[in-house]
């Protein structure tokens, strides 16, 4: 065993790469409950990758076959139906843990100096995995697919000049057809995966470079051992972060496999009963709701009243949401990185804009409709009351990051201590 | 772990059937379903239900995903499947194709009829159990036929002579208060609908006494109870198969929870 890795080290540096990146790799000794999603989330995209192999095998990327290849997997494939609620669930789940990743990000201050670009590598992932999980929910071909697709393609014809090629240009017809199916398959299965994978990579070359962050958003390398020569709180990922996460893995995987085997749909926010319809160009389902991951954003391009006859406001301001987490790290002039130590200032904010997102998803899910109008006596009386909360709270969505160079300068914090707390 | 997340889309969907409830309490027709009754674990239920379902939907409705072997995971035997259940010209093989052509049907019904492979996904179990008991006459409708949780609907009641024809009845109440205690005591599908003045309707669907089906009531509700439980194991014939899986699976992932478990406590002893 010895002499095969002696054989392979004068070649191609293994151990080396072996122990640099993970067993002599030093974290931080501290991390909580929130550091499970970073590990989680590669793992959701290696279920992702695996099943999407094997769906691949028996789908058809065809206008006339799409739909029935997905019941021919549901019910003739060995094991489809395993392979296909395992890559349905791991679409909503990925988002799930990407969310609550983002989330940590936030609250500890993962963006600050020196992780700038680890966080940009980060955004752009996130980018990616949305184009990701659009272009694949076409592939169903039901009649959610088809008019989703609609939907978020004519957002690019509202752009002013172009918009119109453009969108025709995506489409690469008139409207959502075969043409448009066969080149989402594509992009779905190899030019966003290789992209997705190169920007994994290399978020996790960044991380490993500049170092984990914690929750006290200390940096640990400036307190090092003079006798071995690493951080004095930190710890090698393996083995204590393998095994740690291990269990993560194993609790996060009970509740994957509770959806896949007994709530697959999720009460039809992972997989839409509508959906089960196949796609028809000429009927207009009467409620046309994004999956649950996009709805925050749509309920904020619903909220945007169209301006000197344009809806292109709607589609910036959607856009605008979510481009504006790359500038996170220049907007955030704090004195400490993490939540524990900041003041009641930035508490109040971030808790504000997670509200704002929360309750945004919800308004995103349901016809605008849902809570009637204002009386008369309101000033707005013949406005949906749905509306107009979306609209409040799209506002309080970007004041959270417009107004953080001042809130987070001003806040009162707490020292941080020389070292982790434990 | 991600329970929170779990948490939060659970809540998110209580948030959501809390606020349709609320916006039909604030004006519209508020349809109540019976909830569907049956088992998918009731084999005997099954095979009625598929039986049924060759005699009186294949004539119209195809179901171009399910092939008749298929049925062998209803205890059914390869003999027992061509002797009773197919028709003379289809194989065992193949999938259970509408007797009629689509420009009959198309001709006949105005659009051709559902493929009913994955219906049951699309309206659910108690959607589809309500449907087949809230048929009436109608003359204003084209077949001469009306149905309840599906108004206007293009299909005829095929199976007026089993249940007999039915009847509408309206009931009026002076508040909103009164109409869901009346829509409670009919024991089934009942619609409440606003009135004139402030006044509400219940309206429900009972059997016409004076023109019987050949079923009883009671036999009729368990005809179509049988139906629905088909209906439900066609759009997903693995779905036993995924639940019985599943047990097998938590109980897996929960052994294995116990030795991550100590193995992390056994590597981190060591760690202040």
């Amino acid at each position: 065993m010895a002499k095969i890795l002696n054989w392979i080290d004068a070649r191609f540096p293994l151990t080396a790469l072996w122990k640099s990146q993970v067993s002599e790799y030093y974290a931080p000794k501290n991390f909580n409950f929130w550091y499970y999603f970073g590990s989680l989330a590669l793992l959701v995209l290696v279920i992702q990758i695996v099943t999407g192999i094997f769906l691949t095998m028996n789908y058809k990327p065809d206008a006339a076959k799409a739909f029935e290849s997905v019941e021919y997997i549901m019910r003739d494939v060995e094991w489809g139906w395993l392979i296909r609620y395992l890559h349905s669930t791991g679409a909503s789940m990925f988002f799930v843990v990407v969310y609550l990743h983002m989330f940590r990000g936030m609250m500890y201050g993962s963006y600050r100096k020196p992780r700038e670009l680890l966080w940009i590598l980060g955004c752009l992932i996130y980018l990616c995995l949305m184009a990701e999980a659009f272009f694949g929910y076409l592939l169903p071909w039901g009649q959610m697919s088809y008019w989703g697709a609609q939907v978020i393609v004519n957002l690019f014809a509202t752009i002013p000049v172009i918009g119109e090629s453009l969108a025709l240009w995506i489409r690469g017809d008139y409207t959502i057809s075969d043409i448009t199916l066969n080149r989402f398959f594509a992009f779905h299965v190899i030019a966003l995966p290789l992209v997705l994978l190169g920007l994994v990579v290399a978020h996790l070359m960044a991380l490993h470079e500049v170092g984990s962050n914690n929750p006290d958003g200390i940096e640990v390398k400036y307190n090092k051992d003079p006798r071995t020569g690493h951080p004095l709180d930190s710890i090698p990922f393996h083995p204590y972060y393998t095994v740690k996460d291990t269990v993560g893995v194993v609790v996060f995987l009970t509740i994957f496999s509770i959806i896949v085997f007994f709530v697959p749909e999720m009460g039809g926010y992972f997989i839409e009963a509508n959906n089960f319809i196949p796609a028809n160009p000429l009927q207009t389902p009467e409620h046309i709701a994004p999956v649950w991951y996009f709805t925050p954003y749509y309920a904020m391009l619903r909220a945007v009243p169209s301006f000197l006859d344009s809806q292109f406001w709607g589609v910036l301001v959607m856009g605008a949401s979510v481009m504006v987490f790359f500038a996170m790290p220049w907007l955030d002039r704090g004195k400490v990185k993490s939540i524990r130590y900041r003041g009641t200032l930035y508490k109040s904010w971030l808790a504000a804009f997670v509200i704002s997102f929360l309750v945004l998803g919800y308004l995103g899910v349901v016809p605008v409709t849902v809570w009637g109008q204002f009386g008369e006596g309101f000033p707005f009386y013949d406005a949906d009351k749905a509306t107009v909360l979306a609209r409040v709270l799209t506002i309080i969505y970007f004041l959270f990051f417009v107004l953080m160079p001042w809130y987070t300068a001003r806040d009162r914090t707490k020292p941080v201590p020389e070292r982790v707390t434990g | 772990m991600s329970w929170g997340a779990f948490c939060l889309t659970r809540g998110l969907a209580v948030l959501a059937f809390v606020a349709t409830g609320a916006a039909m309490a604030a004006g519209g027709a508020d349809l109540r379903l019976a909830p569907a009754p049956g088992s998918r674990l009731d084999v005997e239920s099954l095979q009625r239900g598929a039986r049924n379902f060759v005699n009186y939907c294949v004539n119209c409705h195809s179901a171009k995903y399910m092939r008749y072997e298929r049925l062998t995971d209803l205890d059914l035997t390869r003999a027992q499947i061509t002797d009773n259940l197919m028709l003379g010209t289809d194989k065992i093989g193949s999938v259970m194709q509408a007797s009629i052509s689509t420009a009959d049907a198309r001709a006949w019904f105005g659009a051709p009829p559902p493929d009913l492979s994955v219906e049951a996904r699309i309206r659910g179990r108690d959607w589809l159990y309500n449907y087949f008991l809230s048929f009436y006459p109608d003359d204003k409708s084209a077949t001469g036929w009306n149905n309840l949780v599906f108004p206007n609907v293009a299909m005829p009641h095929v199976l007026w002579q089993l249940s007999g024809p039915n009847k509408l009845v309206a009931t009026e109440y002076a508040n909103h208060e009164a109409a869901i205690a009346g829509a409670i005591a009919v024991k089934g599908l009942s619609k409440i609908e606003p009135g004139r003045e402030g006044k509400w309707t219940v309206v429900a669907v009972k059997p016409d006494d004076n023109a019987p089906g050949t079923l009883s009531r009671v036999q009729y509700e368990q005809w179509v109870a049988d139906l629905v439980n088909y209906l439900d194991y066609m759009a997903e014939p693995a779905k036993n198969k995924r639940l019985n899986l599943g047990m097998i699976v938590l109980l897996y992932l929960g052994l294995l929870f116990v030795f991550a478990y100590w193995m992390k406590l056994a590597y981190w002893k060591d760690v202040h």
